[in-house]
């Protein structure tokens, strides 16, 4: 099997018990990404919407490059690939 | 006879002479003038359209003037003899076709061509500027672009703060700040542009203050309100880039959607509790076609999964990290120098202090920066993004 490094982002890690990357195992993004949704509970769904497909307000990545520039979710992955989930964050620091 | 007289009298045997007229039509064909006075002299006037390179440096700029040793370069000095010796220095360096402009600008100016007034810098700025003037990306007429330069930062909180200060720092002349928030004393852990006493008062008018304590010169445009569909060509229009130091989804929006509808470069900065992320988003660049962040975010999260950071915390330093980070680009802009962080996406993770950089495209089907003809309607924000909910929370 493929072994892959997920990358959480911050407003993530509560649901990872903190952890910052997650080696998971998976040929492909979508399994990569199920092997960790197996592992957390709800991490999941933050990702992708109920037809599986990726949120409007999330990027993934491997390595630099979008996975909309690639294959999608079927996008296939090597040994030592990082992915990298980026949701969209507002914040600039008010009150 | 004296040697400079001598020595003057061999340089009139090399080099060749061109009078004012001729120097015009020569730089109307392609050719460099180049003025040499001193920038009190040049305050006085210049030729239209000349270089001004002050003799003491001339030698160590020319070559990022005119970098074509072969184009024709015409020396100017006030009557004509500095412009000699100038002129010999720029034969040694290997410039093949230097003239030397006869009579100087007095001469120009009594034979009626064109003159110009450039903004030089005085003795003050001259001395605070000195460590960008040395540099060849910014030199004299990088810092008069800077001083002639209009920056709009959207929130005078914890992004703005490092952004607005080092910008006046640097010499931005005219700083534009949106905010309709007072300072409040949970703002002081991070907001450094505010201080203690001044808790309750308004963030544009703090704001204010500091920059004019640390630079007396620097044009402030407060604007103390909450920018919507309706107000934001009216702030927008005249400011050189935008600097997004927003802290909710609907303004994000809103500052992305006109900024592409008005071509204003938009510095994006977004932060939470350790990590932050810092783009350009200016699908009008010149130098390669970029995204707009709705091609990146087509759409904001629902709340439960936004929360700001009133609610979710963060750590003081962080916008510190990633204001400073927008206004390095901002600088780039205005100078036109270096690569902009167009279809590039900068991540900063404090806790493993790791940037990563990832390649963000245009989306083609994006309905704002790919809209044709007419530029679409500005939507209703706070319900575009009311699933996100975000609260009405001002830029901050």
């Amino acid at each position: 099997m493929t072994e892959t490094t997920v990358r959480i982002p911050t407003p993530l890690r509560p649901l990872t018990d903190g952890a910052a990357d997650v080696v998971v195992e998976g040929s492909d993004v979508a399994a990569a990404l199920g092997a960790l949704g197996a592992r957390y509970t709800g991490l999941l769904e933050r990702v992708l919407d109920e037809d599986g497909a990726l949120r409007p307000f999330v990027n993934v990545f491997v390595g630099s490059t979008n996975l909309r520039e690639l294959d999608g979710l079927r996008t296939e992955l090597r040994e030592g690939d990082v992915i990298s989930i980026l949701p969209a964050v507002a914040g600039g620091g008010p009150a | 006879m004296r040697a400079s007289d001598q020595r003057l009298a061999e340089l009139r045997e090399t080099i060749p002479e061109v009078t004012p007229a001729e120097a015009r039509a020569l730089q109307e064909q392609g050719a460099a003038l180049i003025d040499v006075r001193e920038p009190d002299e040049v305050a006085q006037g210049s030729p239209a359209g000349a270089e001004r390179l002050v003799r003491g440096f001339l030698e160590l700029r020319i070559e990022d003037a005119v970098p074509d040793k072969d184009r024709t370069v015409l020396v100017m000095c006030a009557g004509g003899v500095r412009s000699l010796f100038a002129a010999e220095g720029l034969r040694q360096l290997g410039y093949s076709a230097v003239r030397s402009v006869l009579g100087g600008f007095n001469r120009w100016k009594e034979d009626g061509l064109p003159v110009e007034h450039p903004r030089v810098l005085d003795a003050g700025e001259r001395e605070r500027f000195g460590r960008h003037l040395l540099m060849p990306e910014v030199g004299e007429q990088g810092q008069v672009k800077l001083l002639e330069s209009r920056v709009l930062l959207v929130g005078a909180g914890g992004l703005g703060s490092p952004a607005a200060l080092y910008l006046a720092a640097a010499g931005v002349g005219t700083l534009g700040l949106v905010d309709d928030d007072v300072v409040e004393r949970s703002n002081l852990q991070r907001q450094i542009l505010h201080t203690d006493d001044r808790v309750g008062t308004p963030k544009v008018a703090s704001a204010e203050l500091t920059l004019k304590a640390l630079v007396p010169g620097v044009t402030i445009e407060s604007y103390e309100l909450r920018l919507d569909s309706g107000n934001v060509d009216e702030v927008f229009a005249g400011y050189d880039v935008v600097l997004d130091g927003s802290d909710n989804f609907p303004t994000r929006y809103l500052v992305n959607d006109a900024c592409v509808k008005l071509d204003i470069p938009n510095v994006h900065g977004s932060i939470y509790r350790f990590e932050g992320q810092v783009s350009v988003f200016w699908p009008g660049y010149p130098g390669r076609r970029g995204p707009c962040y709705r091609c990146l975010y087509p759409a904001p999260p629902p709340p439960e999964l936004a929360p700001s950071c009133a609610e979710a915390g963060v750590l003081g330093v962080l916008p510190g990290v990633v204001g400073t980070l927008e206004a390095v680009e901002v600088i780039k802009l205005l100078l036109g120098i270096g690569d902009p962080l167009v279809g590039r996406l900068l991540h900063f993770d404090a806790l493993a202090q790791r940037f990563s950089e990832y390649a963000i495209e245009p989306n083609p089907e994006c309905a704002w920066c790919h809209a044709e003809g007419e530029f679409p309607e500005y939507v209703d924000y706070q319900s575009f993004c009311s699933s996100a909910g975000v609260g009405a929370k001002a830029a901050g």
